[in-house]
C-alpha cells in the first residue's frame, strides 16, 4: 500500500509539472536575486550565502505545503485514504515521503549549483546539499501537522505559515549553522548531529499528530 | 484468517445525536442492521443524512451516542472496523490526472487488495467503462465518474456499504447496474445503508425505511 501510495502521487505530480516547477523557481529566483540585489563582493557573500540557501528553501518548503493534502481534500481521495485498514500513520508517511520527494528533494539537487553563486568552496556545497538532505524532510514532516490542521480553511498558507514557522525556526538556525561553520572552517559535525536529532525526533512525532489532525479537517 | 460467521455481524447505532454549527440534525437515533437487510435513508437536504453516514463510517463524530460494529464501538475498533466498510460519499474520490484503470487499481492497492491490469479491466467492464479505460478521469462524464466510484464496491470485500446518494448522476442503465450490484451484495450476506431521493425498489430479504427531518 506505502509503495502504491507513494507512486500515485509521484505520477500525480509528473502529471502536473507546473505546480512542482513553480517550487524549484521560487527557490532559484530567491537565491538567485541576493547576490544581484546586494552586490559582488565575495566576503559579504560568502557570509550571506548559509541563511540565504536556507531561508529560501524554507519558504519555498512553506509554499508548497498546501499540496501534500489539499488535492486529496478536495476531490474527497483523503477521507478514503483514513478509511483504509491501513494505520493512519503509514498513510500520512507515504505522503510525506512523496511530497518531500517532489518538492524538496529538486531544492537539495539545485542548491549546490546556487551555491556557487555565493563562491562557496567544494568542501561547503558539500555540507549545504548535507544540511538540506537532512532538514528539507524535517521541513515536510512537520510541515505535514500545519497542513492537516489547515485543510479545507480560507487563507490557509498564511495560517500554514504561522503554525509551522515556530517550529521550522530550530531547522533553519541548525541548517544554516553548519553551512556556516563550514564557511569559517569550525566544526559542522555538532550541527549537523543536532540535525539528524531533529529528524529523528519529529519522524517520531509528526505522524501521529498529522494523522489526528486529518481526521480533524476530514470530520 | 479468522472469517467472522455471517450471522454474528450487525451494525448498531445508539442513541446518536448529531449537531451541525447550532442545528441539532438528530437526536436519539438507534437502529440496528444485520447481514441481507437494507435500510434507505430517506429525508430532505439538510436533514442530516450526509452527516448520520458519516458518523456510521467512522469519519466523524457523533455529539452522543455510539456506533457499535459486532458489539464493539468502533471508535475502539478504529482500523478493524474500516476494512469491514465501503463508503461512497457525495464525492467521487477519483483523481483527474489518473485514468480509470489507474484511479481503480490504486483505490483496490491501497484497501490492501491489488489488482492486476486484466482484473482491473473485467471490473471496469462490469460498470460499462471498457471504452474509457484509458481515459483520464477528468475526460469522463458525472455519471462515469460516479460510475468508477462504484467500482471500489467491486472490489472490496467489506460486509457494509454505506452509500451516499449512490444513484446520483446515472442514467437508467446505470441505475439498474447499481440496484444489481446492491442486491447482490446483500444476497451474499451483506448489508448496506443508501441515503437517496429516489426509490431504490430492491428485493432484499428486509428493506426498512429510515426518515430524517
Amino acid at each position: 500500500m506505502f509503495g502504491w501510495l507513494v507512486w500515485r502521487d509521484l505520477v500525480l505530480a509528473w502529471r502536473r509539472r507546473s505546480d512542482v516547477l513553480a517550487t524549484v523557481f521560487f527557490f532559484i529566483i530567491v537565491t538567485s536575486l541576493f547576490p544581484l540585489g546586494i552586490g559582488p563582493e565575495p566576503e559579504t557573500l560568502r557570509t550571506i550565502a548559509p541563511g540565504v540557501v536556507w531561508v529560501a528553501a524554507l519558504l519555498a518548503s512553506m509554499l508548497s505545503l498546501g499540496r501534500m493534502f489539499g488535492n486529496d481534500f478536495q476531490d474527497g481521495t483523503l477521507e478514503q485514504l483514513l478509511l483504509t485498514p491501513q494505520p493512519a500513520f503509514l498513510v500520512v508517511l507515504a505522503k510525506i515521503l512523496a511530497h518531500w520527494l517532489v518538492s524538496e528533494l529538486p531544492l537539495v539537487v539545485i542548491a549546490p549549483l546556487l551555491g556557487l553563486q555565493f563562491g562557496l568552496s567544494e568542501n561547503t556545497l558539500v555540507i549545504v546539499v548535507v544540511s538540506l538532505l537532512l532538514g528539507t524532510p524535517v521541513l515536510s514532516v512537520i510541515g505535514s501537522i500545519g497542513a492537516a490542521l489547515t485543510l479545507g480553511l480560507r487563507a490557509a498558507n498564511v495560517l500554514v505559515a504561522l503554525l509551522v514557522l515556530p517550529l521550522y525556526i530550530p531547522v533553519l538556525i541548525f541548517g544554516s549553522g553548519a553551512v556556516q561553520a563550514s564557511v569559517t572552517g569550525t566544526g559542522t559535525q555538532a550541527w549537523l548531529l543536532l540535525l539528524g536529532a531533529t529528524l529523528t525526533i519529529s519522524l517520531v512525532f509528526a505522524p501521529w499528530a498529522t494523522s489526528a489532525a486529518l481526521r480533524i479537517s476530514v470530520e | 484468517m479468522l472469517m467472522p460467521v455471517l450471522s454474528d455481524l450487525m451494525l448498531e447505532a445508539n442513541d446518536l445525536t448529531c449537531v451541525r454549527g447550532t442545528r441539532r440534525l438528530f437526536r436519539g437515533l438507534s437502529f440496528m442492521i444485520q447481514p441481507g437487510e437494507l435500510i434507505e435513508l430517506r429525508g430532505p437536504n439538510g436533514s442530516g443524512k450526509t452527516s448520520l453516514l458519516r458518523i456510521l463510517c467512522g469519519l466523524a463524530t457523533p455529539a452522543a451516542g455510539q456506533v457499535l460494529w459486532n458489539g464493539l464501538n468502533i471508535r475502539d475498533l478504529k482500523d478493524e472496523y474500516f476494512g469491514d466498510v465501503a463508503y461512497l460519499g457525495h464525492q467521487n474520490a477519483v483523481k483527474d490526472e489518473l485514468t480509470a484503470v489507474e484511479n481503480l487499481r490504486i483505490a483496490s492497492a491501497v484497501s490492501g487488495r491489488p489488482l492486476s491490469q486484466t482484473e482491473a479491466r473485467d471490473v471496469l467492464a462490469k460498470v460499462g467503462l471498457t471504452q474509457q479505460q484509458n481515459l483520464p478521469a477528468r475526460a469522463l462524464s458525472a455519471g462515469q465518474r460516479r460510475r468508477l466510484a462504484m467500482t471500489r464496491l467491486l472490489t472490496s470485500k467489506a460486509a457494509l456499504w454505506i452509500l451516499d446518494e449512490v444513484l446520483t448522476s446515472l442514467d437508467d442503465t446505470a441505475i439498474n447496474l447499481s440496484r444489481e450490484f446492491i442486491t447482490a451484495h446483500l444476497s451474499s450476506g451483506g448489508m448496506a445503508i443508501v441515503a437517496t431521493h429516489q426509490d431504490l425498489n430492491l428485493t432484499a430479504p428486509s428493506v426498512r425505511r429510515l426518515l430524517l427531518s
